[in-house]
């Protein structure tokens, strides 16, 4: 949003918002144009009639709280970054705030201190704007964060995750040494930490012991992996007809390989993969009878997602079952609902590895 | 803030805290016991314990049938017992506190 930066102040005390929306129109270096409002609805239906770069917004609100406005704000305008000024001190309320997607949570400030690292931060925040990349450095991507590191000879540890799945890179000397994923480690995992387009990551100390198993160059590295990327990206091309498929239900061209990949690891009984509508098809393999479990499957996202809405308790991550005859895990990735059934037998900490790898191969 | 209002607060509902805690079900999604404090909604429960029975029945239907749930959100995880038609569940509010012991409220 080019011109003037627009922050939107949502809170019940009058005093606080005469305040607050003085302070950031006149003491931030852009000179916000600041809009308050005191109650949810206001708020929301002023955020619907005109764009802005921020909301910063009380808990603690009759009728419609804050953790309601959040939800509705993160829905219905993505762009928007959130911030929650609270008096409320309470973890569970901070976890919540982050589970809804929140750029930044604060008690409201009690010193100059306080008060001067709040502007500072929300000055950087309506700084810049959403381009995607890592949460930390949205204007950089990995491969740049991963260049920063090496050029400035550093040794350290970036921690990368991605959904439900964590990679990590080892870096010493301004060397990659090292790489490691669920299931793949050394250069197949750094190349498949880099496929990931969004996620966190921290830099964490160095691990000296660390044996190296990547003798790359940094810079080599990063072209094997932009090839490796772009040979995957058009190999989907190629792939056989679905007629030659052997599977009862053959999948689309591009879903294929990776049903096929996944049923071939260890432990998986069936493997259900189904788009994101209700209209689009639906690809299994080692069901005979898909149909009653695609009802399943959606039902049990599609009212666990409304649940988890209702209950303001963040984004619905997985589903795990036990019976007597399998266990099953279901959750979305990407554009794909999965559901993938084990036997009863396995540890239930096996299923849930196992399905974190599956996740991680259907996401790259 | 006058004196009046300090005096007289308005009866406003607040923020609503997930408990941990646990209820149980019977077949008909009727709350037998809970262990949860009174502040928390009913409807809630009501809402959780119907949805919950509703995919042990949608499992069972798909020849499945599954005898506990663990249902995982960024804060809550919700794990459900079948029990003769009806189910136990439980409520266990997550944080980063208790993910990452190391993480200090500051």
């Amino acid at each position: 949003m080019p011109g003037q930066p627009k922050i939107l102040l949502l809170d019940e005390d009058q005093d606080f918002l005469d305040l607050y929306r003085e302070m950031l129109s006149q003491h931030l270096p852009s000179l916000p144009e600041v809009r308050a409002a005191n109650s949810g609805s206001r708020a929301l239906s002023i955020l619907e009639s005109e764009q802005f770069n921020l909301l910063i917004t009380e808990l603690n609100l009759s009728h419609m709280d804050g953790l309601q406005v959040l939800t509705i704000a993160r829905r219905k305008h993505p762009q928007l970054r959130l911030v929650v000024l609270t008096a409320i001190r309470d973890e569970q309320f901070r976890t919540r705030s982050y589970a809804l997607g929140v750029d930044q949570f604060w008690i409201k400030p009690e010193t100059d201190q306080e008060m001067g690292l709040f502007m500072e931060s929300i000055e950087s925040l309506i700084g810049r704007e959403a381009h995607g990349g890592f949460r930390g450095v949205q204007s950089k991507s990995l491969v740049d964060i991963i260049q920063l590191e090496c050029l400035s000879q550093s040794s350290c540890m970036l921690k990368i995750i991605n959904g439900l799945t964590e990679g990590k890179i080892y870096i010493q000397n301004g060397e990659v040494t090292d790489a490691e994923m669920p299931g793949m480690n050394a250069e197949p995992a750094f190349q498949r930490i880099l496929s990931w387009k969004t996620g966190s990551f921290e830099i964490l100390p160095p691990d000296p012991s660390r044996v190296r198993t990547i003798f790359t160059s940094y810079q080599g590295l990063l072209l094997n992996t932009a090839q490796a990327i772009d040979e995957a990206a058009s190999a989907t091309v190629d792939l056989p007809h679905p007629e030659n498929s052997p599977h009862p239900n053959p999948a689309p061209a591009n879903l294929a390989p990776q049903l096929a990949e996944v049923s071939q690891m260890e432990g998986v009984e069936f493997v259900l993969a189904l788009g994101g509508d209700k209209a689009s098809a639906q690809n299994s393999w080692g069901l005979d009878n898909p149909k009653p479990v695609v009802e399943f499957t959606r039902q049990a996202l599609q009212n666990f997602r409304d649940l988890g809405e209702r209950l303001q308790v963040g984004e619905l991550q997985q589903i795990f079952g036990t019976g007597p005859q399998r266990k099953v895990a279901v959750a979305s990735c990407g554009n794909s609902d999965l559901c993938v059934g084990f036997p009863p037998a396995l540890p239930s900490d096996q299923v849930n590895d196992s399905f974190k790898s599956i996740l991680t191969k259907w996401a790259s | 803030m006058g004196f009046l209002s300090r005096l007289f607060k308005s009866g406003k509902p607040g923020l609503v805290h997930l408990p941990a805690g646990s209820f149980t079900l019977d077949r008909e999604g009727r709350i037998m016991t809970s262990t949860l404090p009174q502040s928390f909604p009913v409807d809630h429960l009501r809402t959780i314990g119907s949805q919950v029975l509703a995919s042990f029945r949608s499992a069972k239907k798909a020849q499945m049938p599954l005898s506990e749930i663990v249902i995982q959100y960024s804060a809550l995880k919700v794990l459900a017992r079948e029990l003769r038609g009806g189910a136990i569940i439980f409520l266990m509010p997550q944080s980063h506190q208790r993910l990452n012991p190391k993480l200090k409220n500051p």
